[in-house]
């Protein structure tokens, strides 16, 4: 059964240093629309290098040097467009929870105020949406003036995704999201990126193979810097075309 | 004879604390002094009258307003100024060779003597700007003067906020500079504003530097505009001290205690705005 | 159109940062200006080592030597008398001052650099001066080292704060190596901590003094302003900073007069650039 799903992401010979250190060596492939990729692999593999490539956070690190293109929805993110409008589309979610220290109500609003939505009422109806959509609201409807930061680190992280769902971004970013989090948030995170997959392609880096399992559509296995391996979920976990994704998933190396 | 070590320490250790002490003591000393003998001439009138008698009598009003005004404006050309410079220092500069000239500028600047600066604002503002000794030309010397304090304590600001805030500001696609006017800036602002009170509690004391630009020994009215000169509490102390014959010394005294309780007052305030942000912190 | 704001916005920024530079340009532009004029009319070598300071005689003579020496004694005496207490009060505070004294000290020596260096002069022309007369029964008590003794009041609080900062830094590791080979509490401080915290104590020394230079209004007043060439730390005294201050007011603009005051200043401005920029050196080999 062949699906032809348009193609949202294309990586094309990705070549990513710091300094004289190869982070990633000669990666293609594609994400589809509105899918999610799970992307595991052990540390250094450059699961991290590609996913800050992916919104163009790596700009930041003057260290950093890339060859190769991404195309988000066929044009050049980093030769046809500019980092901000890139990271509108591409939003991240970040390992460990970053709430600005200001209230639940202005975080969320926070991206929508910047690109210029002054209307109260507006920015009202996005937190709303927003906190919804990430399963927030039920828990902090009553509390949306107080500090973001007097959260639990579950539902910190779910501000997170808020406040990157309020900016109506394309695609999602997830950068080990759930790795300080305890194993009830952490159903609470995974269960808010399967509602989202009807609107938003995602892509999760995580050192636990059992989520990737669990949430992703299609994995791909990272290994020192090369994409090794990259198929639907089931058929990676159950038999891997590869001998080291293999020796990853049955735990010779971790 | 040879002491053990333990009563080599507990000398060194004694002889120590006596250091401590002596380096402490002379500030209590002399604001007992000051109060002792300056706190008689305080009352209303010595703040709020005019100076009579070729400054024998009267009050010294005009040289608190002068030192006022004169504090007030510089800040206000070196804060903007030091803010910036900061910004750009913690958030746009790369690590390279303008960046190490730009700090060993900032460095010299702290280090100038304040009468160079004097000469410095003479040259410049006084006569090459044709401001003529006036405010105007007194406020820009002390703002240059000002401006590695305000720069210094301005970074640490910056730099106190964390980066992953940035990072995550600009992952929602909010671009670098609307991001340090609405995250960084209003986080950093207690430090900035910490460093610019001592600023101004060390500019309200200085005399060197508007001795040639700005001061007046005596002027019959405030001054009306900033082209105008003015009084000053330093150089009025300076001029009381030694070029006026026969002063009563409670008046010195007295003026040396305004001086001296503005800057401790200012300097008390800025401990407390920074104690009360280490309390605040969010994160 | 946002985009076009922001792109001045961070322009605006940028010529800021390079602000500081053309300040220090300027001031070494406004000083050689006018202070170089002096040097076609008297040559460089009369004026630095000139012994006779005398702006108004007739023909007048404008040798700084006078003052360089008036300057450097005030200094060395003030270095003598701050860097042991300055580095004995640094030690005290880091490593021996319980947890409550430490905050009370540091508070104590902030207030005593927030002191108007008028005040001292004040405070040191009434109190400090007939203390000195009296001890070494002097003629006047304004000499140059009743201006030491102020000065090195002055400079000790960056003394102290610096050092103080160098001395915690010390990584934690190297004090209790030490003490868990049996040293001592203090001979770990002599041995281990002062050794490793040296570059930044020598930065600290050097910005004291550097302060110690500069200062003007305190020694105007406490050190006699005797512009001749002084023999004894006992005598008064005139500095380069004081010489300044004093004159300027009597002079012509335009003057010879007014040029060599100038030429003093460019002369100090050159004297703290180096010291600040080798302190600066110190301070950034340490940070490696």
């Amino acid at each position: 059964m062949v699906e032809l799903s348009p193609v949202k992401i294309a990586v094309e010979d990705l070549n990513i240093r710091y300094d004289d250190v190869w982070a990633l060596k000669d990666v293609n492939f594609s994400v589809k629309d509105k899918e999610i990729l799970g992307v595991i692999g052990p540390a250094n593999s450059g699961k991290t290098s590609f996913l800050r490539a992916l919104n163009r956070l790596n700009d930041l690190d003057l260290a950093c040097k890339m060859k190769g293109s991404i195309l988000l929805n066929g044009k050049d993110i980093n030769r046809e467009m500019d980092a901000e409008e890139v990271r509108k589309k591409v939003t991240m979610v970040f390992a460990l929870p970053i709430p600005l220290p200001m209230s639940i109500f202005d975080n969320v609003a926070y991206g929508p105020r910047r690109h210029g939505v002054k209307d109260k009422k507006k920015l009202e109806e996005i937190v709303e949406k927003s906190l919804k959509a990430s399963f927030l609201w039920e828990e902090v409807k009553d509390r949306l003036s107080s500090s973001g930061m007097k959260l639990s680190g579950g539902q910190q992280q779910r501000l997170c995704i808020a406040r990157t769902l309020a900016v109506e971004p394309e695609v999602i970013l997830y950068d080990e999201p759930c790795s300080g989090l305890d194993p009830i948030s952490t159903a609470k995170v995974e269960e808010a990126m399967r509602e989202l997959k009807s609107r938003y392609t995602q892509i999760l880096v995580t050192n636990n193979v059992k989520q990737a399992a669990r949430v992703g559509d299609r994995v791909a296995f990272f290994l020192m810097g090369e994409l090794v391996e990259i198929d639907e979920a089931q058929k990676l976990f159950t038999a891997p075309r590869d001998k080291r994704t293999n020796d990853y998933l049955t735990g010779r190396f971790g | 004879m040879k002491l053990r070590p333990q009563t080599k320490q507990k000398i060194a250790f004694t002889l120590l604390g006596v250091a401590a002490t002596i380096v402490i003591v002379p500030v209590i000393v002399i604001f007992v002094i000051l109060i002792q003998k300056g706190l008689p001439a305080i009352s209303w009138k010595f703040l709020t009258e005019m100076p009579r008698m070729g400054m024998r009598a009267g009050g010294i009003f005009p040289a608190i307003m002068g030192t006022l005004c004169l504090v007030a404006c510089a800040i206000s050309v070196a804060l903007p100024l030091g803010v910036l410079t900061a910004i750009y220092l913690v958030e746009y500069a790369k690590k390279n060779w303008w960046t190490r000239i730009i700090e060993i500028a900032i460095v010299n600047l702290a280090g100038v003597p304040s009468v160079v600066y004097g000469l410095f604002g003479l040259g410049l503002f006084v006569i090459f700007f044709h401001f003529g000794t006036s405010i105007l030309a007194g406020a820009l010397t002390l703002a240059i003067m000002e401006l590695p304090v305000i720069i210094t304590s301005s970074k640490e600001a910056l730099m106190s906020v964390p980066r992953s805030f940035r990072e995550a500001s600009l992952a929602l696609g909010v671009s670098k500079w609307e991001t340090i006017r609405c995250v960084v800036l209003p986080n950093a602002l207690p430090g900035i504003l910490t460093g610019s009170i001592l600023g101004v509690s060390r500019t309200a004391g200085e005399t060197a530097p508007i001795l040639f630009t700005v001061a007046a020994f005596y002027l019959p009215r405030l001054p009306q505009s900033i082209f105008d000169q003015c009084m000053a509490l330093p150089y009025h102390l300076y001029v009381l001290s030694t070029q006026v014959p026969n002063v009563k010394p409670a008046l010195q005294y007295g003026t040396a205690l305004v001086l001296v309780g503005m800057v401790f007052s200012l300097n008390l305030v800025a401990i407390i705005v920074r104690a009360h942000i280490r309390s605040k912190k969010q994160w | 159109m946002r985009k076009f704001r922001e792109a001045i916005i961070e322009k605006t920024i940028l010529l800021n940062g390079f602000a500081c530079i053309l300040f220090v340009i300027l001031i070494f532009i406004f000083l050689a200006k006018d202070g170089l004029a002096l040097f076609k009319t008297i040559s460089i070598q009369d004026f630095l080592f000139g012994q006779i300071w005398s702006p108004l005689a007739e023909p007048p003579q404008f040798g700084i030597l006078p003052l360089f020496l008036g300057s450097l004694f005030v200094t060395i005496g003030a270095a003598v008398i701050s860097v042991p207490l300055g580095l004995a009060c640094a030690i005290f505070i880091g490593e021996i001052a319980p947890r409550w004294m430490r905050e009370t000290l540091k508070a104590g020596v902030e207030l005593l650099a927030a002191i108007p260096s008028i005040v001292i002069g004040f405070i040191g022309m009434a109190m400090l001066g007939p203390i000195v007369k009296n001890l070494f029964h002097l003629p006047t008590g304004l000499t140059a080292v009743t201006g030491s003794i102020a000065l090195a009041f002055m400079a000790i609080p960056t003394m102290v704060s610096i050092m103080e900062d160098a001395i915690t830094s010390v990584p934690r590791t190297y004090k209790e190596g030490s003490l868990a080979l049996g040293a001592t509490h203090w001979q770990t401080i002599y041995r281990v901590i002062i050794p490793a915290a040296s570059s930044g104590i020598v930065a600290a020394i050097m910005l004291g003094i550097g302060r110690v230079i500069g200062e003007t209004m305190a020694v105007m007043m406490l050190t006699g302003n005797a512009s001749v060439m002084p023999q004894t730390i006992l005598a008064p005294v005139r500095t380069l900073t004081a010489t300044i201050a004093a004159e300027m007011g009597e002079t012509v603009r335009g003057s010879e007069h007014y040029y060599s005051l100038f030429a003093i200043g460019l002369v100090l401005f050159g004297i703290t650039f180096l010291i600040n920029f080798l302190a600066d050196m110190a301070r950034h080999r340490k940070k490696k």
